[in-house]
């Protein structure tokens, strides 16, 4: 049940809401979603290098990432040629950054919104809004593309990992709170599987938003490193500055 | 050998010095220049607000090379500076962690400045210099604001150029005028370029010469906020309780910029964006003009005056009393050296009235702050039927009597400055 995110719409009273949106729950945009935390984890390559594959094999189709080049995947662990040969098509090349073939104008045609550039998608909406919202679709039948999301409510993206995910449809549930006040609890349950089982899919999807975190900011690894070391050199500065002070103030009474 | 060095270099001082004086330069303004030798915590402020000016006119001098000014390009451009350029990321967030800590140091330096009295006689003009600097540096940070072209730079822009509008008959026009354009664009955006990065720079560098040639005129005021110039060595005139500058504070400060950059560069390289504070989640989005954010912030160092903006109530439908208010809440600083008329300038010495009213003006300004970042719904709603504030935003009713209390520091300053009970003050500095 790990991957089924759980939504609270409260129909009657504050309190009713205070009392459920007490600690476990998170208030997100587009309603009080409690956003699942990503198990992110930038120093696993492994799993950065999976990211990068469902990345371009799934995102890249619709959402482009004009601002990432190719060639900083050697950052994650790949070389050059691997790159060539596993991610990109024959007409580009390594230092290109990852533009994506539909055109604007057909895309606004079929989905209602041109799909969002997704170079700093994860600093813009948090890497846990994205793997919530990426395990939080759901058949619709109220809309067009036929699939629903509850961090996204009516979400112009069908449900691109169907396969891999299988059917989620959402359950409704009537409650009685201690105080007598109704409320209903929302929750997702798998319909149908997919080719993976939930908790395969959960770590896909960790792996992808862990990509997508890396790619928000390459340098993040480097400038976290290279932090400790200036700290370190200004804690030496520090106590060098110190004991001078000390001495030239010697004289003063 | 060395002795021919030495008079080799004393010549060519000698030979400089007979054209421009730079000997004498450095001993006026160091190291013969007196500062009282009780200087505390406080400052600090003043030397490391010089520093983040460096920085910033230096990080800005390489940003300058890779950025380009316009509404097409922007965007990805500050992308391929934290991408694509060597140490692109690292001199873009020492200049947008420097914005943020510029105001951090100010607004220490400026209340160090109102506990200790720094603004009173004969100091104020080194305080309305001062004041100066800091609507320049407002100006400075809300330009450059605009720069990265995400959703908040391009609608806090908005929002803010559209203040000018209610302004009464010239409000329209001035705020196109602004924009140069009827919504903010392109055009916009090449001229908050140009004043961010050329025309207030040289305003500000032209003020901070000005602060600092007017305070080594008349010499720094101390915790103590007594004047050690009183008290002089009777063949040296060397103040008493004077140390020169030089070497002494140079190396009192050199500790003070270490500790300031320990905290700068925690910053940068574990929490550039401050939790969305010093950059924020929304402005990694490109600027769309047909798509406004539900919730337009501005950044931190404005909310307070944001709030009492948000906190006036609109009269005969025209927001223009909120603009008003907060444009004088910024400029009333100006005012306080005429304001205050209490016999002693240091809070040492001052009675409880005035640290009452100086408590309440920072709770105030603090609470202000804070609500400036949220919407103004984010308490709720008082019920329908209380009394007056039936049916208000709390945090709106919460905002108006801090406005009130933020207002009255400055209007009652002349009554309970004067009807405070001092205490003596020392003929010499304290330790």
């Amino acid at each position: 049940m790990k991957s089924q995110s759980i939504i609270n719409a409260v129909k009657h009273g504050f309190l009713a809401a205070s009392f459920l949106l007490l600690p476990a729950f998170a208030v997100a945009a587009g309603g009080d979603v409690h956003l699942d935390k990503a198990p992110v984890n930038l120093s696993n390559q492994e799993s950065l290098q999976r990211g990068a594959k469902l990345f371009v094999n799934y995102c890249l189709n619709c959402h482009s990432a004009n601002y990432m080049r190719y060639n900083r995947l050697v950052d994650i662990g790949l070389t050059e040629e691997q790159i060539k040969n596993n991610l990109l098509f024959a007409s580009e090349k390594v230092g290109d950054t990852m533009q994506v073939a539909m055109p604007k104008a057909g895309a606004k045609a079929w989905f209602g919104v041109v799909p969002p550039d997704l170079t700093v998608e994860a600093r813009a909406r948090t890497a846990d809004w994205l793997y919530t919202y990426l395990r939080g679709f759901y058949r619709d039948g109220s809309r067009p593309t036929g699939w629903n999301n509850v961090v996204f409510p009516n979400v112009g993206m069908p449900h691109v990992l169907w396969e891999l995910q299988g059917h989620q449809v959402m359950k409704t549930e009537e409650q009685v709170a201690a105080d007598g006040a109704k409320m209903e609890s929302h929750h997702l349950v798998l319909d149908k599987p997919g080719v993976m089982t939930p908790a395969e899919y959960d770590a896909a999807m960790a792996d992808l938003v862990n990509y997508l975190v890396f790619m928000a900011e390459p340098a993040q690894v480097q400038r976290k490193k290279l932090g400790i070391i200036v700290l370190l050199f200004l804690g030496l500065l520090f106590v060098v500055s110190y004991y001078l002070k000390k001495e030239f103030w010697k004289d003063v009474h | 050998m060395k002795n021919k060095v030495e008079k080799c270099m004393a010549g060519v001082l000698t030979w400089v010095d007979q054209r421009f004086p730079l000997t004498a330069n450095i001993k006026a303004h160091l190291t013969e220049y007196y500062a009282p030798k009780n200087f505390n915590f406080w400052y600090f402020f003043g030397s490391l607000a010089l520093l983040v000016l460096v920085l910033q006119i230096v990080t800005g001098i390489f940003l300058t090379m890779h950025y380009k000014p316009d509404a097409a390009l922007a965007f990805g451009s500050v992308e391929y500076i934290m991408r694509d350029v060597s140490w692109g990321w690292l001199i873009r967030y020492m200049h947008s962690t420097g914005a943020s800590m510029f105001f951090v140091v100010v607004y220490l330096h400026m209340f160090r400045g109102l506990i200790y009295g720094s603004y009173r006689a004969p100091r104020e003009l080194i305080w309305l210099f001062g004041v100066g600097i800091f609507l320049v540096l407002m100006g400075e940070a809300f330009f450059g604001y605009l720069l990265p072209w995400g959703q908040m730079s391009y609608w806090g822009a908005q929002v803010i150029i559209n203040l000018f509008t209610s302004i009464p008959f010239i409000g329209p026009d001035v705020s196109e005028w602004l924009r140069g354009d009827y919504v903010v664009s392109d055009a916009t955006l090449n001229r908050f370029f140009a004043f961010h990065v050329i025309a207030l720079p040289l305003v500000l560098l032209g003020l901070v010469v000005a602060h600092l040639i007017a305070l080594h005129e008349v010499g720094s005021n101390n915790p103590d906020g007594i004047e050690i110039k009183a008290y002089k060595d009777p063949k040296t005139h060397i103040p008493l309780d004077g140390i020169p500058f030089h070497p002494y504070y140079t190396v009192k400060d050199i500790v003070g910029v270490t500790v300031f950059l320990m905290v700068f560069s925690a910053i940068i390289f574990f929490a550039p964006e401050m939790s969305g504070y010093f950059l924020e989640a929304n402005n990694f989005i490109p600027a769309d003009p047909l798509q406004t954010p539900a919730h337009i912030a501005p950044v931190w160092y404005f909310t307070p005056y944001y709030s009492i903006l948000r906190a006036v109530p609109p009269i005969f439908n025209s927001q223009f009393p909120g603009v008003a208010a907060m444009g004088l809440s910024v400029m009333i600083f100006a005012l306080l050296p005429w304001l205050d008329r209490s016999p002693v300038k240091s809070i040492r010495y001052r009675g409880s009235l005035y640290k009452k009213w100086l408590a309440l003006f920072v709770v105030s300004f603090i609470v202000l702050g804070y609500l400036g970042t949220k919407p103004s719904n984010v308490w709720g709603v008082f019920d329908a039927s209380t009394w007056i504030v039936g049916g208000a935003d709390r945090a709106t009713i919460v905002a108006r009597i801090f406005t009130l209390t933020y207002f009255l520091f400055f209007i009652l300053m002349p009554w309970y400055t004067k009807k405070d009970k001092t205490k003596p003050v020392p003929e010499r500095v304290t330790a």
